[in-house]
């Protein structure tokens, strides 16, 4: 690899980017086969390769490419139309020269592959055009003809006379046109004529002063022509160069802010107002370095066209493939990292998404398929859609799926949003699964695709409607190396919070401060509009001594974020600046420590740790085991029988030990013993402006030995609501909330339980809240299901 | 090796130990850290290197000696990692010493095993012993990734 010299390593650059546009151009041409703009640029696309692989000494790549070109040069010339086999040839014609290149790329040779049979298909396209009855009997221009005018004039012109050549290749070309282009036909005949005067023409264009300026000017006139006037305006750069001055911008945000730091606490009116021309220019210079590195997100979709085709025509399906947005721009890095996630939507899309041409037409939709690729700019986030107007997610067949793979349990699955069955396309035991049917099959590695997407700070979600399509967004920061973050204090230490994963701010005071907090059986949540926000104390997650409250004024400070789309509240002592920070990586010695990110400098120079917000999730077990990735929770989750649930422990009576699925309780609330008022028959309570009916559980199941009330003792109360309706069970104590797997030893005839089980060692009895709310009030449900029909 | 080693030396409390000088980057002065919690009980915190991140690793809680005094401040010694540097944090400094070979020595079988296991070997100076540090060996603790 070394030692491959210069001119080499050029021409590999060059021919991928050509190639490139030959693949664009390529698809571009099948839909719109008239524009014969495009066989001119494919044609000078080939060519140049073919010039130069010659030049080079590359024998067999210049074999492939020149048949190709004749090929095409019959293309262009219109005497083929361009159809399926002719641009299935051409671009195997492609794949075979990148293949090549790799060859020469790796190995300096052009590999071992023969090639014989794409050559021989070509040669037989210049025959029949790709029309299998051979209809035409024109036979192509004969051989050595096409050779003639495939000669390069510039590369020619280099080492002859110019004014010669020009003419000796005309005359050239003239005597083999007459004498062995006889038994083709007219067109034939025009074909290799027309070639000629083109080259004449070129080859008189080079007459110039000197065979070096010759080609100098023809270089510039092909880079004119393919529509690359920028040429002039625009150099190579090594992207290590770029990602140093990245760098270098990085480590001068921080100087700057530090000095902006110090400067506040200066009066000198020069230094004051240097800084902020300093602060100023910084920031204009951070911009533009990042500019550099930017590059249109259409630099990645140009491939798609040619994925969306192939795998179309193989699927059988028709597709269109939309894009809007393709200026976008976005980092170089994040564009290779998304570069994976995206086609893999996309191929699925083709794949699952959009329905065969005979389906759509019995749905009502027109027969081909339409592929709608978005991007563009939003709060600082590039967003990327990815939208097909197929059949959308069967979610029916992912929740049954999801079920069987213990993933989600019934009940869970019973109570699941469209929308959040969909994102279980994203788990890992669904996606490695088979797939689920042939519509929603969606799977095999989208919880790749997740993990790829959030490994760079960025989100994904998806929307689907059946039957009329389905949308993924993705949501990416623009550059990974200097991203805003919230600080926060705890115990005296500065924490940074990527901003990306911050949804709001909440600062509690006085009365709300010493009550909003409430506790389920020692487990802190927030009531944020109506749903509970479970809270984590990062001083105590980390270890770090609580802080004083204030008796006469206290105050909570909760950072509200979110963590694989579970959103929970961080408590810290205190909320400081957002600020611009550079992240750096922490040492191997911290790499195991998951609560971090990494770590920045701050404006004063000391050093901030950036809080990894997902694994601090984790690690207060905020998120749901299920969400947590891979293979282990799958494994834990396999590992006992029974079912996985989430039960409310709690205590009736004397040694009464009950338990019931947590998804059955909409809240907990405790009242005093004075506030029950009695309504009819019926205990109440005055309960946000309503009355909430009590109900005893121990009276209603029996059979637990009652328990002796202190005075002004707190009820619990376990509040039950099912459309728009609320009853509050009493009970005696909250005891836990547990996730475990349940097996349920004993059926219970007992009116009120489903049986009993082992939780955490004990005996615990399985409460039927609504069969128990069913004996006191038969008319709670009825009442509730009259009231939505 | 026809050349004697140059170590570079420092003490914690009457303990005199060396590493070589070739994996040395630099001695700083007592610089301000910031902890990192939870984070295994050696790292004492990380330090802003002109703009790089180091961890500051206690010497003195790696080899097993009692906590350094209060108000006593440490000095770094910044050495060379395969990936980056770690900074440790030792009571003071001496020379930069060549000892001769021939006064090299294994550790003892009888030392600690887990302190035999971070010495390269031991240099019978006169007057006192000159322990040699494993500086791979030192980062190689619990909580540490692999």
């Amino acid at each position: 690899m070394s030692e491959l010299d210069e001119v080499l390593q050029e021409f590999l650059v060059e021919s991928y980017e050509n190639l490139d546009q030959l693949e664009q151009d390529m698809v571009s041409l099948e839909e719109r086969p008239e524009e014969t703009e495009i066989i001119a640029s494919i044609f000078r696309t080939i060519h140049t390769i073919k010039g130069t692989c010659g030049f080079l000494g590359f024998s067999k790549l210049e074999k492939v490419t020149h048949t190709g070109e004749n090929l095409l040069s019959l293309l262009r010339d219109g005497h083929w139309k361009i159809n399926r086999p002719i641009a299935d040839a051409l671009l195997h014609t492609g794949d075979a020269v990148r293949e090549m290149l790799g060859h020469i790329e790796t190995t300096e040779t052009e590999g071992d592959t023969d090639y014989s049979d794409l050559i021989t298909e070509l040669e037989r396209l210049q025959k029949t055009g790709g029309l299998e009855d051979g209809s035409s009997e024109v036979e192509a221009p004969d051989d050595q003809a096409m050779n003639a005018v495939d000669a390069t004039p510039a590369e020619e012109a280099a080492t002859e006379e110019p004014d010669d050549e020009a003419s000796e290749l005309a005359e050239d070309l003239d005597a083999k046109s007459e004498d062995e282009a006889e038994p083709a036909t007219q067109e034939a005949v025009e074909t290799v004529a027309e070639a000629a005067v083109q080259a004449a023409e070129s080859a008189a264009r080079s007459v110039a002063p000197s065979p070096k300026a010759a080609q100098a000017e023809q270089a510039q006139q092909r880079a004119a022509d393919a529509g690359k006037g920028a040429a002039e305006q625009a150099i190579r750069v090594d992207v290590g160069l770029l990602d140093k001055l990245m760098n270098l911008v990085g480590e001068l945000v921080l100087a700057r802010n530090q000095i902006l730091q110090y400067g506040n606490s200066q009066q000198d009116p020069i230094f004051v107002s240097t800084t902020q021309r300093l602060n100023v220019l910084t920031t204009e210079l951070q911009e533009n370095v990042m500019k550099t590195r930017m590059q249109p997100i259409g630099n990645i979709w140009n491939k798609l066209p040619r994925v969306v085709r192939d795998l179309a025509n193989s699927c059988g399906k028709k597709i269109r493939l939309e894009m809007e947005g393709k200026d976008t721009e976005l980092d170089k890095t994040l564009i290779e990292a998304i570069k994976d996630p995206l086609t893999h939507l996309v191929r699925n899309a083709v794949d699952h998404g959009v329905e065969g041409p005979e389906d759509r037409l019995a749905a009502g939709k027109h027969e081909e398929g339409v592929l709608l690729l978005r991007a563009f700019h939003e709060g600082g986030m590039v967003n990327i859609e990815i939208a097909d107007d197929g059949g959308g997610i069967n979610t029916d067949a992912i929740r049954s799926k999801a079920v069987r793979n213990d993933l989600i349990t019934q009940d869970q699955a019973d109570n699941m949003g469209e929308r959040e069955v969909a994102n279980l396309i994203f788990k890992a035991g669904l996606s490695t699964a088979k797939q689920v049917t042939n519509v929603s099959g969606r799977g095999v590695g989208m919880d790749v695709v997740r993990t790829n997407i959030e490994k760079i700070g960025g989100t994904i979600e998806i929307q689907s409607r059946q039957g009329h399509g389905t949308t993924f967004r993705i949501k990416i920061p623009l550059t990974l190396a200097i991203i805003p973050a919230q600080v926060v204090t705890a115990a005296q230490n500065r924490f940074a919070i990527p901003q990306v994963s911050l949804l709001e701010l909440l600062r509690l005071e006085g009365n709300e401060a010493a009550h909003g907090i409430e506790l389920i059986h020692g487990t802190p949540v927030y009531r944020l509009r109506g749903n509970l926000l479970p809270l984590i104390y990062l001083n105590h997650e980390l270890g770090l001594p609580q802080k004083e409250q204030d008796p006469d004024n206290p105050i909570v400070n909760i950072v509200v974020l979110q963590a694989d789309e579970r959103d929970f509240g961080l408590v810290v002592d205190s909320i400081n600046d957002t600020e611009e920070i550079v992240v750096k990586p922490l040492g191997s010695e911290l790499k195991g420590l998951n609560t971090y990110a990494g770590a920045t400098i701050m404006g004063d120079g000391a050093v901030a740790l950036i809080l990894d917000v997902i694994g601090l999730a984790q690690r207060a077990h905020v998120l749901n085991e299920i969400r947590e990735h891979g293979a282990s929770s799958k494994d834990d989750l396999a590992g006992e029988g029974g079912e996985r649930k989430t039960l409310l422990l709690f205590a009736i009576g004397e040694g009464g030990r009950l338990a019931m699925p947590l998804e059955m309780v909409a809240r907990l609330e405790e009242f005093e013993l004075e506030r029950i008022e009695q309504a009819g028959t019926q205990q109440v309570v005055q309960y946000r402006g309503e009355l909430l009916p009590l109900i005893q559980v121990s009276s209603v199941l029996g059979g637990y030995a009652p328990r002796a009330r202190e005075p002004h003792e707190k009820l619990q109360v376990v509040v039950y609501t099912k459309n728009g309706r609320s009853v509050g069970l009493l009970v005696d104590d909250i005891l836990d909330i547990v996730h475990e797997n349940i097996t349920v030893q004993r059926e219970s005839d007992r009116m009120g339980l489903l049986g009993s089980a082992v939780i955490q060692g004990k005996v615990t009895d399985l409460v039927d809240a609504e069969g128990v709310i069913r004996a006191v009030d038969p008319s709670f449900f009825a009442q509730t299901e009259s009231a939505i029909a | 090796m026809s050349t004697e080693t140059q170590y570079c030396t420092f003490f914690l409390d009457n303990d005199f130990f060396g590493i070589e000088v070739s994996r040395v980057q630099e001695i700083l002065r007592y610089q301000d850290m910031t902890e990192v919690p939870l984070s295994a009980p050696v790292i004492r915190g990380l330090i802003n290197l002109r703009g790089q991140i180091m961890t500051a690793v206690d010497l003195r809680e790696r080899v097993g000696l009692p906590p350094r005094e209060d108000g006593k401040r440490p000095i770094n010694v910044v050495i060379r990692q395969k990936d980056g540097g770690v900074s440790l944090l030792v009571d003071s400094i001496g020379d930069v010493m060549s000892p001769s070979e021939e006064l090299a020595e294994a550790a003892p079988e009888n030392v600690n095993p887990r302190i035999r296991a971070l010495l390269q070997g031991v240099y019978k100076l006169e007057g006192r012993l000159l322990q040699i540090l494993d500086p791979d060996k030192l980062m190689e603790f619990e909580g540490a990734a692999a």
